[in-house]
Parts: structure tokens; C-alpha cells; sequence
């Protein structure tokens, strides 16, 4: 085994990361386009129906992804990461992994706030769990909406960090998560 | 001379005052519940949606031998719809209707009661709802009046009125057949 493979991310990072990202970028834009849905349009039902079955299917992913992560270590930094790289990176993917699980806990509460369970593809109900609080639907829509947006936010400057080390860098940052 | 000028003083204020307030006062019973405020609207021509708001407060001035110095007063805590519905009561509380964060509150102030007989009135009143105020009449009836078991007085009324949403400038269009509100009040006032 060379250098090269072991410091590559390990294939159920990578498949995680690629899943949840797509889930991620799914969602904010169903979540965005539903919302200016009117009345009488066909989507009007199907598509809440949609965004919340498909986040439901994320936050198992997401569980996967968070349990893995403890087992299997990401791989060392690169000899040419600077120091300062490496601490920004850290922040961001912290910020990412803190967004995207306030933005699931918070949609689950939105759906669940009348007490009644969510229904995922019209084929099993994820049962509620806890009433937090009063007015739920609108604390946790407030959040989950703001959060959606900074999330976004924070995946733009990933992206750029991603393809900087690509294109400008030229290292091997981007092609060890591909 | 002093203290009679000011009893004088005191018997005109209370002859005054009691020539204003010649019925009596209720305070809407919201502290044991014994009041609702509901809404009504037709979905898609085909069924009603019913939606309540829970929190609200007033009070009513009732003059048995002469009505028409009644006057009533409701102050609807908008946030407080309900319609059993997580993500509907999100929407309607949004800007696309009542807006609650911008116009917290609804209020009712009547201007005029007119009795219709057997316990029937009309209350016109100033309704002022997502910042827009407009006269509205109530159909108001009068369901009884008697003591309560624990020492108070009672008087309890039911009363209707129907608005269009476009008076008070909320278009989000829900189709033809959704353009007005019923909204329905039951209220039991104790007597202060
Ligand atoms: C990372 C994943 C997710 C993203 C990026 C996302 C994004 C969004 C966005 C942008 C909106 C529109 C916000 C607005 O304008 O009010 C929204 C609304 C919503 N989302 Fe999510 N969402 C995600 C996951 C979930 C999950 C897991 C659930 C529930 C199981 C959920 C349930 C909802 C609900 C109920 C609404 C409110 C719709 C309404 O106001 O009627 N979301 N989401
Ligand atoms: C919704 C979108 C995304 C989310 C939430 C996300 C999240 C994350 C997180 C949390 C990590 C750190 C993994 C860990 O330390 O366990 C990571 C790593 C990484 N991501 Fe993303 N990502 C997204 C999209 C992208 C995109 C579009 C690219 C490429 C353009 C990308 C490239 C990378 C790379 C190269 C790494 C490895 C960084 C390193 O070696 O330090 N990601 N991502």
C-alpha cells in the first residue's frame, strides 16, 4: 500500500459525503421552490411530502455518516496544508456537520409540532417524539429556514476552500475525497 | 366649607359617571375558557376549514333596559390561530396572511348596538385586522344571564359576522370560492 491510498478518505466517507451533499443541495432547493408554490398548483401537497420524506432519509444518512466518522479517523493533513488551512477547514466542517444536524432536528419539529407522525413516502410514519414547545412550528421554521440559508453559505466557501487546493494549489485535497 | 365642596365634586363625578356606565360591566370569562373565537372558511368550495385563536381578552357594557348603550370591546392575539395543522398555522401566521409579527393584534371596538328584539342585536363596530380597520356588523343573540354556582354573574352571547379577506388586504388567492371568513364568537362575561 503506497502513501497515496492510505491517505485517501476511505470509500464510506466518500460515498457518505457525495449522498449527503446531493440530499443537502436537493432539499434547499425543493425546501425554497415549495415555498412559492400557489394554492392550486399540483406540487402544492406532493412537494412538502417530498421535501420531508427525502430529509428523513438524510438524518439516517446523516447518522451513518456521524457514527462512521468515529471509527474511521479522516486521513492526515497533507505535508502542503498551511496551518491556517488546516484551522479554517476545521471550523467550516464543524459549522457543516452543526448546520446540517439544527436543520434536520428543527424540520422534524416543524412537522411533528401538531403531534401527528410524518409520513414518509406514503409507506411508514416516523412516530413524534417530544412537543419542545409552544408555538413550535414557528420557532423551529424560523430557525430551520435561516439555518438552510447560512448553511449554504458556509458550503459555498467549502466549495471554494475545495477548489482552490484544485485549481490553484494543485494538490491532491479534492481528487483523496473523490 | 372645604370638605362639602369636595363631596359636592364627588356626588357629580359619580352621578356622571354612572349616566356613562349605566349598564353593567362584564370581563370576558378567558381565564376559565368560557369563550371561543372561531373562524370559518370554505376549502375549495368543497368543505370548510375551521381554525380558533385562543388567546384574546375583552369586555362588554350590557344595558338590559336600554341595549343600544351597550358596547363591546375584544382584543384577538393574532399568533394564537389554531387550525390543528403545524405547517398551515405557520403559513397563516405568515405574510401571505395575517402577518403576526408585523400586526400582533386584532381588535374589535363596536360603535353602535341596534336590538332587534328577543335577545337579538346587531353590533357595529370598527374591526381592525392586518392594519386595515373597517366597520363590520356582528349578529349578536343573547343565550342567558343567571348566577353561577361559585357567587358571580353571568351573561353569555353568541355572535357572527362574515368578512371578506380582501377588505383587509390579505390576496393570497385560495380560489373563488374561499374569498370570505366566518367568524364565529361565544362569550361568557362576569359581571364586574
Ligand atoms: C439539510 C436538509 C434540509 C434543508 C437544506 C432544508 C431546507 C428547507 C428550506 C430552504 C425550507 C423553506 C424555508 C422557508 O422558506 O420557510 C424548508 C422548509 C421546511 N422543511 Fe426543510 N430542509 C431540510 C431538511 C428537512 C427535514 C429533515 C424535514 C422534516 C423531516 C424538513 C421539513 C421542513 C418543513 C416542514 C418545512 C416548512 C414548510 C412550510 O413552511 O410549510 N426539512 N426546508
Ligand atoms: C452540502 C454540501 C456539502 C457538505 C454539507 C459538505 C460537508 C463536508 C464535511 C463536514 C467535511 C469534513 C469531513 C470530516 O472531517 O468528517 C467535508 C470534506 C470535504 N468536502 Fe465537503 N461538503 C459538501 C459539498 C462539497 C462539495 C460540493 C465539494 C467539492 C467541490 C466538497 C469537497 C470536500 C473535500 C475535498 C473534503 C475533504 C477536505 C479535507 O480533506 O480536509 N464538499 N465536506
Amino acid at each position: 500500500m503506497n502513501i497515496e491510498t492510505i491517505s485517501k478518505w476511505s470509500l464510506s466517507s466518500r460515498v457518505l459525503h457525495w449522498l449527503s451533499a446531493f440530499f443537502i443541495f436537493g432539499l434547499f432547493i425543493l425546501g425554497v421552490w415549495m415555498r412559492t408554490l400557489d394554492y392550486y398548483n399540483p406540487w402544492y401537497q406532493q412537494a412538502p411530502d417530498l421535501h420531508k420524506s427525502f430529509g428523513i432519509l438524510l438524518i439516517s444518512i446523516m447518522i451513518v455518516r456521524l457514527v462512521l466518522r468515529f471509527f474511521t479517523p479522516p486521513p492526515p493533513h497533507l505535508d502542503t496544508h498551511k496551518p491556517w488551512e488546516i484551522n479554517i477547514a476545521k471550523v467550516v466542517h464543524w459549522a457543516l456537520y452543526l448546520g446540517v444536524i439544527l436543520i434536520l432536528i428543527t424540520g422534524y419539529l416543524i412537522a411533528t409540532s401538531e403531534n401527528r407522525p410524518i409520513e414518509v413516502f406514503e409507506t411508514f410514519n416516523i412516530p413524534v417524539l417530544i412537543q419542545a414547545f409552544d408555538e413550535q412550528e414557528d420557532i423551529a421554521g424560523f430557525i430551520h429556514e435561516w439555518a438552510a440559508y447560512t448553511l449554504m453559505a458556509f458550503v459555498g466557501l467549502h466549495m471554494a476552500g475545495a477548489l482552490k487546493h484544485h485549481f490553484i494549489d494543485k494538490d491532491k485535497t479534492l481528487k483523496r475525497m473523490l | 366649607m372645604k370638605i362639602k365642596l369636595r363631596t359636592a365634586l364627588a356626588a357629580i363625578a359619580l352621578t356622571l359617571s354612572s349616566s356613562l356606565w349605566a349598564g353593567e360591566q362584564y370581563k370576558i370569562d378567558t381565564k376559565g375558557m368560557h369563550a371561543a373565537i372561531e373562524f370559518k372558511i370554505k376549502h375549495l368550495g368543497i368543505s370548510w376549514l375551521k381554525g380558533n385563536f385562543n388567546d384574546f381578552s375583552g369586555e362588554f357594557n350590557f344595558d338590559e333596559k336600554n341595549p343600544a348603550a351597550s358596547n363591546v370591546s375584544v382584543s384577538i392575539n393574532t399568533a394564537s390561530l389554531d387550525s390543528n395543522h403545524g405547517e398551515r398555522d405557520k403559513h397563516l401566521r405568515g405574510d401571505d396572511f395575517l402577518d403576526v409579527k408585523t400586526f400582533p393584534k386584532a381588535i374589535f371596538k363596536s360603535t353602535k348596538v341596534v336590538s332587534t328584539g328577543n335577545g337579538e342585536a346587531k353590533i357595529h363596530g370598527d374591526l381592525t385586522l392586518h392594519g386595515v380597520t373597517r366597520n363590520i356588523v356582528i349578529d349578536a343573540k343573547q343565550i342567558g344571564a343567571g348566577n353561577d354556582p361559585w357567587g358571580g354573574f353571568r351573561r353569555g352571547f353568541e355572535g357572527s359576522t362574515t368578512i371578506s379577506l380582501h377588505d383587509f388586504n390579505i390576496n393570497f388567492n385560495l380560489g373563488p370560492a374561499s374569498k370570505e371568513v366566518i367568524l364565529n364568537l361565544y362569550v361568557e362575561g362576569i359581571r364586574k
